[in-house]
């Protein structure tokens, strides 16, 4: 196996026993990249003979190691534009706080940031000003998103792992795309300092990697209260990797029958149900539950998240960075900055989040929507008196073809349906490959868990990942 | 027809915390541009806002002040709109439920007391400085994120006259606080103005005419007044008026209307996602409470009731906390238990060397001893009160001890009768014509005998004494 | 309730982003679409429950009244589109 392929836990032991050097490494990254980035395109900016700045505390924790950083995060001195044409040329000057935390742990930030949805609005990486990334095991098809060039680099090898962000789904779903582990925290579990706003009740910064332990290490790594967030939460972070190796003999895990239904697809519907199978032969307990409130959970979210976002995307006006149209009068300056500035998805949310929040609207769409999230939370806090977890399908289909859902924003917002509701009841979820369709393209299983508890995730998840190879397989490119 | 003014006052105030509300910029104007400025003041992309504890504790402190009732749970809301000195194009600000509500401010007019209810007081952050040029504006963000109090009042005014006092009974409660400069020329405190007239005995607002840009309390006063004559005016003349803003032109003297195309606002609030909600406890309250200091109201009538003084000229000593204690303590070392000695030098003489010297009465570099010593030498009859005026002057000038200066200008008056009766004695015989005069009744003439007397004696004669003396001899003889 | 391009215009003024009269159309369709889909969300009972406008159990995050290091003025111009000695220059504002 070349240096690329591995995982960061292997590298790290080769590393601590000298038998490679960090610039093998980068080598072999960069060796890689060259082969089939023009065909995957999960890095945005590429610049020829670019670096990483090697942490020189390379004898911590991470020895060095290259992280690849989705283009949302604040990482100071090297642009930080959400693949969007409006914040072209934005050089932050300062970290995000996860990235202070990978440098303090000795981790060094790839040059190259991971492609993603302009302001991470989008389920597939089309919406990016680049153009979009290319599932590496079958390059007509999306990665998922919006995190699809993280997910895309870490399946192709290009990253060892990498940071992404998840408002509603946008680690988890690409992360089943392309076959790799992904997880969203708890909120309030990382800072979202430095993560350029999408929704801010919504968004939280999770790993992307090749297996759970790699998974267990990041999200330890960058978890932790921050004074810097507010919505920071103050509770100790436990050594996730504690939660490896363990069985899982006796976990209740709840099916809810809400996420199997009609239209979804019935290969992945076959794929989940053997993965569920197996689950139960390790001695797990599994019955149906119900989260009642699952339909609305699209239309609440399309609420909330774009009204949050048309505020938080008002900042960009070309006033103080970014894009500035040309103009001799400050209004049109606004107006044209963002017309031209913002691809059509974000003119969209930002449109509709903008209505929902106006004068005679927000009684009936946004304050309601408030309202339908607490339903939908007080489902999960029922469910979890009685259950440790529970366990979905990632997404009713596998990676869809590119264009094949851009004309029709509302069949795009429907991929979300599976990964929504933890987003708005803030719990944790991780999503890990679980098989294949016919055609060769990943599953991804779900597995949620109770607020804070991300320890149960990365037990059940190892478990049945230990008694599997499908984290093992690698695309052909 | 006869119309009635009703008047409400928008009073902005900056808190002087030593940094700002939501960042830990230090608040320092005068400041070369953008220099007192970070990531987060200046809204990039990334940043999250955390509230500043002291700015809390300054708030809950003005609103106890004015007997608000303080709300248990309050949050902040963001308040949408775009504008180049605001850097994230929206306001973190207080909507629907504000920190405090339901307060009052007493007026002292004349003899009577009038209770100015006050709405709320809330929080929020000032935006930046614009500079207007002829064909661009530049900002300078040092003053975005300042904390801010909005102090609203119920439209309790019937006056301009009463809207000054408003103000400066408001700049002195908050001055003793000690929580802001309150400073309208410096801009730390702002006001804003809502007027309008009904006819006499009517319950109904009238059309409501909002004021803006005044700089001084008088600018205000001035700029109600105009407005009450206008709109009397075109009332009188049958016109009918509709809600619009105006601009006060100190310089011009009039207000004038603000063209105003975008109709009423859609600010779009909601409550801001990236803070927590405020519960403030009962015992932080009480604590707090416990800790104000006197309020000028009840130092009033503590020095009415501890120092016998009238309303009147307590009111006057009051009205600033520095002067009040300077005040006190003059007060404190007279030895008469009759204050009135002392209180009448502060409020005439003093406050006049003050205000020619442009200072305040705390202000001025005069030994309290030494002034008890000169008011001593003026009640023995030592020195003429004219005498001490002047004494005062040159011991502020010089800092030289009473009995100095009163040596080196030899002021000293003869108060010995011996000594006057020799001097009475010549001047009754030099002044026969006046003597007859006095004795057939007229009491001009005691006057210019006393003015003789005055005169031999080079002025140094008491004129009190002397005229004793004269009558007392005139009317024997 | 859905939509029409009339609401769709003022609401782009209020969010200030100029549509060509192409995207107009299109975008009135799509919301009106995307409303129509929201519209389920009318059909439930919420009178009783309370609006989770903040899901995590916090409150009273506040921080110490102690300042920090400010960014430069050429740190804080570092990416401005438009600037003018230590300022940032706009556009002339016209009512």
């Amino acid at each position: 196996m070349e240096l690329n392929q591995l995982t960061a836990h292997e590298l790290l032991a080769k590393l601590k026993k000298g038998q490679f050097v960090l610039e093998d490494i980068l080598n072999s990254l960069y060796s890689r990249i060259q082969t089939v980035e023009p065909k995957v395109k999960a890095f945005v900016r590429i610049k020829a003979g670019e670096r990483p700045v090697l942490n020189p505390s390379a004898d911590a924790l991470l020895g060095g190691l290259p992280i690849t950083i989705k283009d949302n995060i604040c990482t100071a001195g090297l642009n930080t534009e959400c693949c969007s044409r409006i914040l072209e040329h934005f050089c932050p000057p300062y970290d995000a706080t996860v990235i202070s935390k990978l440098k303090n742990a000795g981790g060094s930030i790839f040059p190259f940031k991971a492609n993603m949805d302009e302001f991470a609005f989008g389920s597939s990486t089309e919406n990016s000003y680049f153009g979009p990334t290319h599932n590496p095991w079958n390059l007509t098809c999306v990665p998922g998103g919006s995190s699809g060039g993280s997910a895309a680099a870490v399946a192709s090898d290009e990253a060892i792992w990498a940071l992404g962000s998840d408002t509603g789904g946008s680690i988890r779903q690409p992360a089943s795309f392309c076959g790799v582990v992904g997880l969203k925290p708890t909120y309030g579990r990382v800072s979202r300092f430095g993560l350029i706003a999408f929704a801010s009740s919504l968004d939280q910064i999770g790993p992307i990697t090749k297996d759970v332990e790699d998974a267990a290490i990041l999200t330890g790594i960058i978890s932790g209260y921050d004074t810097n967030d507010s919505t920071s939460v103050n509770k100790d972070v436990p050594d996730y990797t504690r939660s490896l190796g363990k069985d899982i003999k006796g976990i209740k895990i709840g099916i809810p029958k809400e996420y199997f239904i009609e239209g979804m697809d019935s290969e992945v519907k076959g794929v989940i149900q053997e993965a569920i199978s197996k689950l139960k032969s390790l001695g797990s307990i599994l019955n149906p539950v119900s989260l009642p409130h699952t339909q609305y959970a699209v239309p609440v979210y399309y609420i909330i998240a774009t009204a949050e976002a048309s505020s938080n995307l008002a900042r960009f006006d070309g006033v103080q960075y970014g894009y500035r149209a040309h103009s001799d009068n400050l209004i049109e300056m606004y107006k044209k900055t963002r017309a031209e500035g913002f691809g059509e998805e974000a003119k969209r949310r930002i449109i509709l989040g903008t209505f929902v929040l106006s004068h005679g609207y927000y009684d009936a769409y946004y304050l309601r929507a408030l309202k339908v999230r607490t339903l939908i939370k007080n489902d999960f806090d029922a469910v979890f008196k009685d259950f440790d977890c529970i366990v979905t399908p990632t997404s009713p289909t596998p990676a869809f073809k590119i264009g094949e859902r851009s004309a029709d924003p509302l069949k795009m917002y429907l991929s979300d349906i599976y990964t929504i509701s933890v987003n708005l009841a803030g719990i944790p979820a991780i999503s890990i490959p679980c098989g294949f369709t016919k055609k060769g393209l990943p599953v991804g299983l779900q597995i949620m868990a109770k607020p804070f508890n991300e320890e149960m995730l990365f037990r059940l998840a190892h478990a049945f990942e230990q008694e599997t190879e499908w984290h093992k397989l690698k695309p052909k490119i | 027809m006869k119309y009635e003014t009703v008047i409400g006052l928008e009073v902005h105030l900056q808190l002087k915390t030593k940094t700002k509300a939501f960042c830990g910029c230090a608040i320092d104007f005068g400041k070369t541009p953008n220099s007192g400025v970070c990531p987060v003041c200046l809204g990039f992309p990334g940043t999250l806002p955390v509230y500043n504890k002291e700015a809390l504790s300054s708030a809950i402190k003005v609103a106890l002040a004015f007997s608000c009732q303080i709300q248990e749970f309050t949050k902040f809301d963001r308040k949408n709109y775009f504008y180049p000195d605001l850097p994230k194009n929206y306001q973190i600000s207080q909507f629907d439920l504000p920190l405090s509500r339901k307060g009052y401010l007493d007026i002292l007019s004349e003899n009577n007391v009038k209770r100015i209810g006050i709405t709320r007081v809330h929080l929020e952050e000032d935006a930046g400085k614009l500079i207007h040029e002829l064909n661009s504006s530049l900002v300078d963000f040092n003053r975005a994120g300042v904390p801010l109090l909005e102090i609203v009042s119920e439209p309790d005014l019937s006056s301009p006259q009463e809207a000054f006092d408003y103000l400066t009974n408001l700049k002195s409660i908050i001055e003793y606080l000690d929580v802001s400069d309150c400073d309208m020329e410096k801009g730390s405190l702002r006001c804003d103005a809502n007027i309008s007239l009904r006819p006499e005995g009517v319950k109904e607002l009238g059309v409501k005419t909002e004021l803006k840009n005044m700089n001084s309390f008088k600018g205000v006063k001035d700029a109600l007044t105009f407005e009450v004559s206008r709109q009397n005016e075109l009332l009188e003349s049958g016109e009918t008026l509709f809600q619009e803003t105006r601009l006060w032109e100190a310089d011009k003297g009039v207000t004038l209307s603000m063209r105003n195309k975008e109709g009423a606002k859609d600010y779009r609030y909601f409550p801001d996602p990236d803070l927590t909600v405020f519960i403030i406890e009962q015992p932080m309250v009480l604590r707090i409470k416990a800790e104000l200091p006197e309020l000028p109201h009840e130092k009033m009538h503590r020095f009415m009731r501890d120092y016998a003084l009238t309303q009147y000229d307590a009111k006057i000593l009051v009205s600033s906390k520095k002067d009040a204690q300077f005040a006190e303590e003059c007060i404190r070392s007279y030895p008469q238990k009759d204050k009135k000695g002392i209180v009448n030098w502060l409020i005439g003489p003093l406050l006049s060397e003050a205000n020619s010297r442009k200072l305040n009465l705390h202000e001025l570099d005069i030994n309290k001893t030494e002034l008890i010593n000169l008011i001593g030498f003026v009640e023995d009859g030592s020195i003429s009160h004219l005498s001490a005026k002047l004494a005062l002057t040159q011991m502020i000038d010089s800092q030289k001890p009473a009995a100095v200066i009163i040596k080196e200008n030899n002021m000293l008056q003869i108060s010995d009768s011996g000594e006057l009766e020799q001097i009475i004695s010549s001047v009754i015989q030099d002044n026969e014509k006046t003597v007859i005069s006095f004795k057939a009744g007229k009491t001009n003439a005691l006057m210019f005998l006393v003015g003789q007397v005055m005169k031999k004696s080079s002025g140094k004669a008491n004129p009190k004494v002397v005229g004793e003396l004269i009558k007392r001899r005139l009317t024997d003889a | 309730m859905g939509i029409d391009k009339k609401t769709v215009e003022d609401v782009a003024h209020l969010a200030r982003i100029e549509l060509q009269p192409s995207e107009l159309e299109k975008l009135s369709r799509q919301l009106h679409d995307i409303l129509g889909f929201i519209d389920q969300l009318s059909s439930l009972d919420v009178a009783q429950v309370k609006p989770a406008s903040h899901i995590l159990p916090i409150s009273n995050v506040l921080r110490e009244d102690k300042p920090h290091v400010c960014l430069t003025p050429d740190k804080a111009l570092e990416n401005a589109p438009g600037k003018s000695g230590n300022f940032f220059s706009v556009p002339k504002i016209i009512e």
